[in-house]
């Protein structure tokens, strides 16, 4: 891995003294003869945001999903809170599910509930919160975070990409999870939603202390989300460091991702 | 992502089975843990059992009609028009109402259980309930399979009522029987061996149509064909298992009863 050194007077990578989260080491992943994973390690550490670049079709889905235990590896390790993760049985994936957010590309929200339903979901079936008093009170407050309060009884279908997105980060957080996986969740919108969402991924960060994986394409989201980034390619991992390192960067494959950034 | 590798169509079969054998425990497993989703099975019996009501009615109704219009010339040729009753009451009871319905079920509900679970896939809400924690097996397979299972054969039970009116009608435009002796005579030619095997393979159809549109959405492809091919693949199963179904009750219902 070329990983960057020069400094930078702006973001530093973390410090490395926090608790480490998710610990992947040398983790394989194939679909028939096609490896998608060939060679994947990585640490994240407690707070920290870290952007994850890359060509599509290079795994950065896979990695998460991995994590998530949504697909087992076929070699190596992913250890979340030190456990790992394909070595748990059922009731231990869904108890660090719970602690875990997912937030899907299309926001996956259950298009046969209103946006209050969908909240109220993981609530009621999850955490098996049953005081309609809080439930309503945590809702609302999720959504308010996000900027939907006035959304809360509309189907998602009446809602706009953006809105979708933004009613998925909430049904996300509304947990309270301390790990958040993001899976492109700029992916398709406008350069203003973008922007939005960008700035409420940082807050989250700010505000509930997560730590977050970012699959994304877009380079201004790594910009304002990211406190590391990390660029894969072909499986493996080529470069890790701040945007404004790997910015600078003279290696010619990095460079090719930030060369319409000014 | 996934490369399309060639597997045998034996080796296929044998995992499809496979599946549906590990679908079918998991159902089991998950009526009996964790809590039962009342409203969700609720919400499932309206959507299943009232909103099909009106086709079942229907379609009841002119079977039962067709029945006595196609019967009729026959029976008048033998003499025996006054058995026009018995033998429509028998052969609607006993077989051609619980085929019929849960065939007309089968297009209906396990289509657009097919179609649904399919589309939830695509869309990655499934993907969503599971990571969060959520079962997705106890909130949408459980209670519309149990669903299924209970509404089908009320629509069954109902859609006989009414084919059998229907049939009264039709009897009342060349002939002429009050309603009173129709249903005395309807009453009198049924007996418990015609309507109890009857409903308990209704049952089992009802099982067949839920599962059978659970299972088929549930392992639907990540593409939107996939969602149609989930619908047209869930009516045709459903389909041809309540014609396998209905020939193992017949016999076994022969060999009980009329020997």
């Amino acid at each position: 891995m070329a990983e960057v050194k020069e400094n930078s007077k702006q973001k530093q990578p973390s410090t490395k003294k926090e608790e480490v989260v998710i610990a992947i080491k040398g983790l394989k992943k194939s679909f028939g003869e096609k490896h998608v994973l060939k060679n994947i390690n990585l640490e994240v550490h407690r707070g920290e945001n870290v952007v994850i670049l890359g060509r599509s079709g290079t795994g950065k889905s896979v990695t998460i999903q991995c994590i998530i235990g949504m697909l087992k590896p076929d070699g190596g390790t992913v250890k979340v809170f030190g456990d790992d993760v394909a070595e748990m049985n059922e009731k231990e994936l869904k108890e660090l599910r719970i602690k875990m957010g997912f937030l899907f590309q299309s926001g996956a929200l259950y298009d046969s509930m209103s946006v209050r339903e969908n909240l109220e979901f993981p609530l009621t079936r999850v955490l098996k919160i049953k005081d309609q008093a809080e439930i309503d009170k945590r809702v609302e407050e999720a959504l308010e975070s996000v900027g939907l309060l006035d959304a809360i009884d509309k189907m998602p279908s009446d809602l706009s990409g953006g809105m979708r997105k933004r009613a998925g980060l909430a049904r996300t957080i509304i947990v309270e999870p301390e790990i958040i996986l993001y899976d492109e969740p700029t992916t398709g919108l406008d350069p203003i939603t973008s922007r939005e969402i960008s700035d409420l991924i940082l807050s989250i960060q700010k505000k509930q202390k997560t730590t977050s994986i970012i699959i994304t394409h877009d380079m201004e989201c790594a910009r304002i989300a990211s406190d590391r980034v990390v660029i894969m390619n072909d499986g493996e991992y080529l470069a890790e460091g701040t945007f404004d390192q790997l910015h600078k960067s003279k290696d010619k494959i990095v460079g090719s991702y930030f060369q319409d950034i000014l | 992502m996934s490369e399309e590798v060639a597997i045998p169509a034996w080796k296929k079969w044998f995992e499809e089975i496979g599946d549906q054998v590990g679908f079918f425990v998991q159902f089991f497993k998950n009526i009996f843990t964790g809590g039962f989703e009342w409203s969700e099975f609720v919400r499932q019996c309206y959507e299943i059992g009232y909103r099909s009501m009106m086709l079942v009615g229907v379609t009841s109704f002119i079977m039962g009609v067709v029945l006595i219009l196609q019967l009729r010339p026959t029976l008048v040729t033998f003499g025996a028009a006054s058995m026009l009753p018995k033998t429509l009451s028998v052969s609607f009871v006993r077989e051609i109402g619980p085929v019929i319905i849960a065939i007309i079920c089968a297009g209906k509900i396990a289509s657009s259980i097919g179609a649904e679970l399919g589309s939830m896939k695509v869309t990655e809400q499934l993907d969503a309930m599971e990571v969060s924690g959520a079962n997705p097996t106890q909130y949408l397979v459980v209670t519309r399979i149990l669903a299924t299972t209970f509404m089908v054969p009320l629509l069954s039970v109902i859609g006989d009522a009414i084919g059998l009116f229907g049939g009264f009608l039709a009897l009342n435009i060349r002939d002429s029987m009050s309603f009173s002796l129709y249903f005395t005579k309807i009453v009198a030619s049924l007996d418990f061996t015609d309507f109890l095997p009857a409903f308990i393979k209704t049952i089992f159809f009802g099982f067949a149509i839920g599962f059978v549109g659970c299972y088929k959405g549930f392992h639907s492809n990540k593409g939107t064909e996939s969602v149609g091919i989930a619908a047209n693949s869930a009516v045709v199963t459903a389909s041809l298992w309540i014609f396998v179904i209905d020939a193992i009750a017949v016999q076994i219902t022969s060999l009980l009863f009329y020997k």
